[in-house]
């Protein structure tokens, strides 16, 4: 599976559009994490824990993309924007989404 | 007393670590951009038509970064006045630098030499929290080629 967020694949030949894809997560820290974010919070500096939970969540968000993408026999996934949003207090949505294509 | 105490002794403790690890930060963000600067990075849509042939990568990069005690409470003062907030500039210029930085290294590990379409999306995840100290998180991706 080809992944892209410009608007085709270069060097390769579009002979298909499938229409869009889309995966997202909703996920929340927890308490263990919190505590030493909240002490992080106070010296200042990057916050280690929230970094991997953000990464992992990504990568959930777009593994449930490409699993819908291969549902529907596409090949690539072109033009692919993230987006974050807070659900509520403590929790972020993970959202992933593009067009699905077929490439030869 | 004892409450005024611990304040002044929370301010303190920001101030020095905040300023020791941004100090830090900032040195190393500058050795890595110097380290890594034949990468290069575009916000053009699309590659230049002849190197359309080349095989591409997506390739990502981001990082939480929170604020120290001390800058919490110059910013928050700083809203009473207005103004500009050193504080947070230094914050938002330090994330989004490194999650360049993350994404280049990626690049670098997948022999890419150029991203195209970097898009750069901030979001502040403590958000419709009462008194929570501002962290932010940014992430940089694009599609590279090979």
């Amino acid at each position: 599976m080809i992944v892209s967020n410009i608007e085709f694949i270069p060097g390769k030949k579009i002979t298909k559009h499938l229409g869009m894809v889309q995966g997202n997560t909703v996920r929340t820290k927890h308490l263990g994490r919190d505590i030493m974010a909240g002490l992080k919070n106070l010296v200042g500096g990057e916050l280690v824990g929230y970094t991997e939970l953000l990464t992992d969540a990504r990568q959930e968000a777009t593994d449930r993309m490409l699993a819908q993408a291969e549902g529907i026999g596409a090949n690539a996934v072109v033009n692919v924007r993230f987006s974050t949003s807070s659900v509520s207090a403590g929790a972020a949505e993970l959202f992933v989404y593009g067009t699905a294509i077929i490439v030869e | 007393m004892q409450d005024l105490l611990f304040f002044l002794l929370l301010i303190s403790v920001g101030y020095v670590s905040g300023s020791v690890i941004e100090r830090r930060h900032f040195a190393s963000i500058r050795e890595r951009e110097a380290e890594l600067r034949h990468i290069l990075t575009f916000s053009a849509k699309t590659p230049p038509p002849e190197d359309c042939h080349r095989e591409s990568a997506f390739v990502t990069g981001n990082v939480v970064i929170s604020v120290d005690y001390f800058k919490h409470i110059t910013a928050t003062l700083r809203n009473l006045i207005g103004g500009r907030v050193i504080a947070y500039e230094t914050l938002m210029d330090r994330a989004r630098r490194e999650a360049i930085l993350r994404m280049k290294f990626e690049a670098r590990a997948k022999g890419v030499t150029r991203i195209f379409n970097v898009k750069l999306e901030t979001s502040s995840i403590s958000k419709g929290r009462a008194n929570q100290i501002g962290s932010v998180e940014v992430l940089a991706y694009g599609t590279g080629l090979i």
